[in-house]
């Protein structure tokens, strides 16, 4: 075992560091970005931040040099990512475009669509969302019900998509329809990208308990998508959405705070009625629960960046990652609460410790732990495609989706 | 970066499997649970010296493999996973490594070969009855060479040829370690009935054997500590390998036992309740991975590495061990089914070097130690 880079990951990485120390600032306790996810001053910064990394050759690392990426490896990818992480960088804009867009359209587009969007989305001149989910389909992504018909060398798109991040700043999006409901669920399914400005859109964005709209519902009424915009073929949306998911379940790697340092800080600031609460037995067996699932998480993390250095696919570790994480910071979360006591339920920013990360964290933490895979998702998938359990008795797979049960 | 192990100790990992799949079987560890005269299997501890598995750490000079500690982890893993009834870990992870670590010249001369071939077995005994063993409770002492008192439970105390025993002297300073050779006649012995008896423990009564020092006088415990630090992180690869084999059991039969029609792993409460075994576990791993490198490298951060790892692996392998009675239903709790040499395993690794409570406290300890706060947490600027 070695924790160390190689010669040549150590030369990557330290280019990446220079080169962001000259073009951002570096995260200093108690500082954060300028922008805050849901200020509309953030887009136009987050598109700038990635033009400058296309113009210093970050952009698209693993990506090949034809559509504008540098033709390096998926672990430099990760390296600069890591890097990055230590800057005061504009928030998660882009994710859903590099994550998931990028990938799917260079799988499944043409080669002029590749020349002709790619490169732009990462000269940050293009933001994507993903209309995948809907009212009646979220964890059961293949009940959706969004109707695509076949008009000459259109398709005419009618329903409602939801929980759609972006979607009221995206410029492009990738849409999963059913052509076929007379087929069964994942056989009727048919996957397009087109602009988000065509007639035929509305966005309404959708509150949170956190009290931001990261997530929008969006309604298309007699939207025209032509059918040089179909992603695989008719009736193959199924197999093209699995390989947009695949690319989510990698991409992510930073979580947002607190984490076990946080709490760590905010434990040793905190005095009990009988002496200092890291004194606590049951404080501290709080502590070890949370440090060996960071430091766990972090180590699977490097068990990762192994697999992908040696070429490797990487197996179910994001699912193990995400499933822990959130559900710890929601743990932590209520607990530093807990230390601030009768304080605790203060929000004010110039009152509550961190600008008030706890009482954020635990409005947001909900919400990480059903978004990109809920925890019962997650632990289906563990079940499934780790421990080869036979997947749940499914009633919706064979009869023709018109036919399914909806409950409604 | 390189967080694996590497082609030869896959290849080393192999060959334990295979040896003890055909030699640590279900029927060779029911006949040392079964038998209350049979301590060990001698057989399989014979094979596993033949192999050279007892001295893979233990440097070529005193007659050992000279291989790192990541070569002992690896089978370690193995002796969990088939719940190998040996004095394998009193005999390594505890004499063989206080004597490197604190021994004197002759005496790593004196012992380390015969350990290394697995003639003779040495054990550690530290705990004085029920509580928690610390320095200031010891009564067990020695006066002029000459030790008296009574040391319970010992693992592997009614089979080893000497003990390592902490002790306190008359100076009245802290206490210090001993080695004393068990097979005089001022030291008698007798097993004690523990929650799993395919490890043998026993209780043992000092009446004047002559005690040699280890190490420097009033460092016992800081040794002990420090042994038991680096016995945590290879006992963590034995409750990971646990662990992983009540998962395995677990998913096997839950594949197989059909009930209202279908097969019992189809139900999501038998799927979620495996798929939390299988993520504490590999946190767990991910600790213990980390742990080995601490223990080839002797790196600093050795003791937390280590708290981490026994706090990650005991959860886990408790969990484990339970969850997969749980998921045997009745069967679970039958003598017949194996489930219970695993519960009882789990439970006895995790309290061998100390309780959970007492590795969480020093988890938290040794973070303390090492990380200064962060004076701006209050976002104060």
């Amino acid at each position: 075992m070695d924790f160390n880079d190689t010669a040549q990951e150590a030369e990557f990485r330290a280019k990446a560091r220079a080169w962001l120390g000259n073009n951002a600032e570096r995260k200093a306790p108690g500082k954060v970005y300028k922008h805050k996810r849901g200020e509309p001053e953030l887009i136009p910064a987050a598109r700038a931040w990635e033009a400058r990394k296309f113009e210093g050759g970050f952009a698209g690392i693993a990506l090949p040099r034809e559509y504008g990426g540098r033709g390096e490896t998926r672990l430099q990818q990760i390296i600069f990512a890591e890097e990055e992480a230590n800057f005061l960088i504009p928030p998660a804009v882009f994710s859903i475009s590099h994550g998931m867009a990028v990938p799917t359209m260079l799988t499944y587009a043409t080669e002029e669509q590749k020349q002709r969007y790619v490169p732009a989305t990462l000269r940050g001149d293009e933001i994507w969302c993903q209309l995948f989910s809907e009212p009646a389909g979220g964890s059961d992504l293949a009940g959706l019900r969004t109707r695509s018909v076949r008009d000459g060398d259109d398709w005419v798109i009618n329903g409602q998509k939801i929980w759609t991040s972006g979607a009221h700043y995206a410029d492009m999006a990738i849409l999963v329809t059913r052509s076929d409901p007379e087929a069964p669920k994942h056989k009727g399914l048919t996957y397009f990208f087109f602009d988000m400005k065509s007639p035929g859109i509305e966005v309404r964005p959708i509150r949170q308990i956190s009290g931001y709209a990261n997530f929008n519902e969006v309604f298309m009424t007699d939207l025209r998508i032509p059918d040089s915009q179909r992603l695989g073929d008719v009736g193959q949306g199924w197999q093209v959405a699995i390989t947009t998911l695949m690319n989510e379940r990698v991409s992510s790697g930073v979580r947002p705070p607190p984490d076990f340092d946080d709490i760590f800080d905010l434990v040793r600031m905190t005095e009990f009625e009988n002496g200092p609460a890291i004194a606590d037995g049951a404080v501290r067996e709080k502590l070890a629960d949370w440090y060996i699932k960071a430091q766990g998480v972090k180590l699977i993390r490097a068990r990762l960046m192994t697999a992908l250095s040696r070429g490797e696919r990487p197996g179910p570790e994001n699912s193990i990652s995400k499933l822990v994480s959130s559900f710890r910071r929601q743990e932590i979360a209520h607990f530093g609460m807990d230390l601030l006591d009768m304080g605790g339920g203060m929000t004010d920013p110039e009152k509550a410790p961190m600008r008030a990360m706890y009482q954020q964290a635990l409005l947001d933490a909900p919400g990480g732990r059903i978004a990109a895979g809920s925890d019962e998702i997650l632990r289906n998938i563990i079940s499934e495609r780790v421990l080869g359990l036979p997947p749940d008795i499914r009633v919706d797979k064979e009869l023709p989706f018109d036919q399914l049960p909806s409950g409604s | 970066m390189n967080f694996d192990f590497s082609e030869e100790q896959y290849l080393l990992r192999d060959q334990a499997k295979r040896f003890l799949g055909d030699r640590s079987t279900s029927a060779a560890v029911r006949a040392v649970l079964e038998d209350d005269a049979v301590s060990f299997d001698e057989g399989l501890w014979r094979g596993m010296a033949e192999l050279g598995w007892i001295g893979t750490a233990i440097p070529e000079e005193y007659g050992g493999a000279g291989l790192s500690g990541e070569d002992l982890c690896v089978i370690a893993e193995e002796l969990g996973r088939s719940l190998a009834p040996t004095p394998f870990s009193s005999s390594v992870y505890m004499a063989a490594e206080a004597l490197l670590m604190t021994g004197s010249e002759d005496q790593k001369q004196e012992y380390l070969p015969a350990l290394a071939m697995g003639e003779r077995i040495g054990c550690m005994a530290v705990a004085e009855g029920i509580g928690l063993a610390d320095p200031a409770s010891a009564k067990t002492h020695v006066r002029a060479g000459l030790i008296e008192g009574m040391k319970v439970p010992v693992a592997d105390g009614d089979v080893a040829d000497f003990a390592i025993v902490l002790a306190n002297t008359a100076s009245g300073s802290d206490p210090s370690l001993f080695l004393v050779d068990l097979d005089g006649d001022e030291v008698s012995r007798k097993p004690v009935e523990m929650i799993d008896p395919t490890r043998s423990h026993a209780e043992i009564t000092f009446a004047g054997a002559a005690a040699k020092p280890l190490g420097e006088p009033g460092q016992g415990w800081m040794i002990t500590r420090a042994v038991f630090d680096r016995a945590a992180i290879l006992m963590a690869f034995e409750q990971v390998g646990g662990a992983q084999a009540c998962l395995d059991m677990a998913a096997e039969y839950a594949r197989n036992r059909f009930a209202f029609g279908r097969a019992i792993g189809s139900y999501q409460a038998i799927k979620h309740k495996l798929a939390d075994i299988y993520v504490a576990t590999e946190l767990a791993r991910a600790n213990a991975y980390y742990g080995a490198w601490a223990l080839a490298v002797d790196a600093p951060d050795l003791p937390t590495a280590a708290a981490a790892a026994r706090v990650a692996a005991s959860e886990a392998y408790n969990l484990a061990a339970r969850e997969n009675i749980q998921t045997h239903g009745g069967m679970g709790f039958t003598w017949e089914f194996d489930c219970h040499l695993y519960y009882r395993r789990a439970k006895l690794l995790s309290l061998a070097l100390g309780g959970e409570r007492l590795w969480k406290d020093r988890l938290v300890s040794q973070l303390e130690a090492s990380n200064s706060i962060n004076k701006n947490s209050w976002g104060e600027e």
